[in-house]
């Protein structure tokens, strides 16, 4: 394998994750504030559908995107009211939204099917696209890939490095001592889930609107279900989310490269890598025999490797909160 | 994350009431939304009916399908009663019937021409059995022992069931000549299940169904297995500290919803498309977890809402050709039945609660 086939899979990897990274980033966010969305395949295929055919009637893509962030918002705000408000399962109704929305998008996207639209415009940044390897890979992309980088640092930022960050984590780890601190927390719930919504639905969009350029039924091919696995795989951190999506990318590139020579398997068994990846994550990082393992290695070692591997689900994550 | 469903529990006479008001609103709410999708899409509600009406019981060849529908669909709901019951949602349905399926049609692969035909179909059910149990705790052992929610490890071993299944049908087991997405290699019809006359229904399998959805029904109620289930349900720490061994029943949850599945996956082989295919499920599992939280949990009622689900399914496969109709209209109708009989239980607790 030369550079330059390296470099065009890793160029199909960037382009295949983006579509993930918000979808990965979205739903880092809302768990971390303690929500679980569980329906991010069917709002991922509903705001693709409504994203697209918005772009096609307005002949603009930017309108497609916001379409798309509205019906994300939408779905989640279902979510939100029926578990936080109404207190019933999130998991119940996530799911069952994820069924709904996958069926409402083919049966209302029906007319759609394989028509043109308008897609994102490609956009090289001048100078640095003609650095070789690097500017192939970073810089001939479009805004929404730009802006898919962007969205991993400022999450990133945000989570980490500021006040309001430090507060979603708590409401998602100790919701309680967030409210006597005198927080809303359901407020703050609210907003998360929101948000996480309308980065799922900018995921929709970024699929029917750039990565696959159209819609048709089922287009998505389980995305929604792999950004769950991804968030797990990526410890509830945007980073390591992200990079979990890229390895997800350069999975499938290769696969497809693969394909091309051994023509018996195709690309749909390399996507069962993501789920694997994740239940190892969880046995590694959610039982105690790591510790037991560690144990006999002195304190100065073992915390620093277990605080590179483990990374723990939010505390109060999928819990009912009781703010009155 | 481990949260439990709200299990049915009995009410005063008027809470009752009061509840089945609710879920009535619910479903007059929810088949009103579905009118107003149908009337975006400038067809007429009372067209979609009637298509669908005749698309499930038109012909006895349709109302055939209706039942090869329903049979895996109680088989999953009914195993899904037991988990639900322990306070375990099994999203691995999925890749227990997958399973199931996978290892229905390796016995079959392996027995054909060792053993009399009914054999090879007899023990090709019970590998499948087996092999749904297999899946099934697998995804128990990694709640129980490894402390990983059964939702995300369900989900994920789901995919993978998915991902063995097209890879078998493309690689060892894949057709002479060329693989493709229409599956394996048709068994020979001596190792179908008989069929009532030229349909798809296959009575044994239909048998098998109404069997295990009784013996379901009857451990629910009467059994101290069905009793301690609940009470791990409920609380699992009271239930715990009680003496009840927990980790077992919640295994044997996982090990009864993965047989019935896995049955459900085997039946699909040898009742069904006599052979295995990359949407062997059908999503059925699916649809058994919309059944089963529809019914909150209530055994008795799987009959009746399986049976209208099943109709559902068949009657949409005619809307394409009669109004020129997307056939996942029927998953519109069950989601909005589902999504707003939760809301209404929501709205319905929250005003017992206001009222208190």
């Amino acid at each position: 394998m030369d550079l330059s086939q390296l470099v065009i899979i890793l160029a199909t990897a960037i382009a295949t994750a983006t579509p993930l990274v918000f979808a990965a980033i979205g739903e880092t966010i809302t768990e971390r504030a303690g929500v679980i969305n569980l329906s991010t395949e069917g709002t991922i295929l509903l705001s693709a559908m409504t994203g697209f055919a918005a772009a096609r009637a307005a002949n603009n893509v930017l309108v497609g995107f916001a379409a798309a962030a509205i019906v994300g918002a939408l779905v989640s705000l279902i979510v939100a009211f029926g578990a936080i408000t109404l207190k019933q399962s999130q998991i119940a109704i996530g799911f069952v939204l994820a069924l709904l929305c996958a069926d409402l998008s083919s049966f209302l996207g029906n007319p759609i099917v394989l028509v043109p639209g308008p897609t994102v415009p490609s956009m090289p940044i001048p100078l640095l696209q003609d650095i070789p390897v690097l500017g192939r890979l970073f810089f001939q992309s479009d805004l929404l890939v730009y802006a898919s980088y962007l969205l991993i640092a400022v999450t990133w930022v945000f989570f980490y490095r500021t006040r309001p960050g430090l507060l979603l984590r708590s409401i998602g780890e100790q919701p309680a001592a967030a409210f006597a601190r005198g927080n809303n927390v359901i407020r703050m719930r609210y907003l998360y889930t929101l948000i996480g919504g309308a980065l799922l639905g900018i995921a929709g969009a970024a699929f029917s609107l750039d990565f696959k350029a159209g819609w048709s039924n089922r287009a998505t091919a389980g995305y929604g279900w792999i950004a769950l696995a991804i968030v797990i795989f990526g410890g509830w951190n945007p980073l390591r989310a992200a990079v979990g999506a890229y390895f997800f990318g350069v999975l499938q590139s290769l696969a497809s490269v693969a394909q091309s020579s051994i023509q018996s398997v195709p690309t749909q068994v390399f996507s069962v890598a993501p789920f694997v990846l994740m239940i190892l994550v969880l046995v590694l990082t959610s039982g105690q025999w790591l510790d037991n393992l560690l144990s006999r290695l002195p304190v100065e070692v073992r915390r620093p490797i277990l605080r590179a591997i483990r990374a723990p689900a939010p505390a109060a994550l999928g819990k009912v909160f009781e703010q009155d | 994350m481990k949260e439990n469903p709200t299990l049915h529990t009995k009410s005063p006479v008027s809470q009752l009431n009061r509840g089945l008001i609710y879920q009535g609103g619910a479903l007059m709410l929810s088949l009103l939304f579905v009118a107003v999708i149908i009337l975006l899409t400038g067809e007429s509600p009372l067209h979609v009916v009637s298509a669908l009406v005749d698309g499930a019981f038109g012909t006895p060849d349709q109302f055939a399908r209706v039942f090869a529908t329903l049979t895996p669909l109680v088989l999953c709901a009914s195993g899904l009663i037991y988990t639900f019951t322990a306070g375990l949602y099994n999203l691995g349905v999925e890749g227990q019937i997958v399973i199931g399926a996978i290892a229905s049609t390796l016995a079959i692969r392996v027995l054909q021409g060792q053993l009399p035909p009914p054999l090879v179909i007899a023990v090709s059910i019970l590998a499948g059995t087996l092999g749904g149990v297999l899946w099934g705790l697998l995804a128990g052992a990694l709640k129980v022992y490894g402390n990983i929610s059964e939702i995300f490890a369900g989900l994920g071993l789901n995919f993978v069931a998915q991902g063995l299944a097209i890879y078998l049908i493309f690689g060892p087991w894949k057709r002479p000549g060329i693989a493709s997405m229409s599956g394996t290699e048709p068994f020979d019809d001596a190792f179908a299940l008989g069929r009532f006359g030229q349909t798809d229904a296959a009575p044994v399998a239909l048998a098998i169904a109404v069997i295990v959805l009784v013996a379901t029904i009857v451990i629910m109620r009467n059994t101290h297995f069905g009793l301690r289930l609940k009470a791990v349900g409920q609380n699992p720490r009271a239930a715990f500290i009680l003496g009840m061994p927990s980790t077992r029943l919640l295994l044997s949850s996982f090990l009864v919803c993965g047989a019935f599945a896995g049955m459900a996956g085997s039946l699909q082989v040898v009742g069904l498309f006599h052979r295995l295919i990359p949407s062997i499920s059908s999503n059925l599992g699916f649809l058994a977890l919309l059944v089963v939280m529809l019914i909150s949990f209530n055994a008795v009622w799987i009959a009746p809402v399986a049976f209208f689900f099943s109709a559902l399914n068949v009657g949409s496969l005619q809307l394409p050709m009669a109004l020129r109709m997307e056939s996942s209209l029927s998953g519109v109708i069950q989601g909005m039945l589902v999504l707003f009989a939760l809301l209404a239980r929501g709205f319905s607790e929250r005003n017992r609660k206001t009222r208190s």
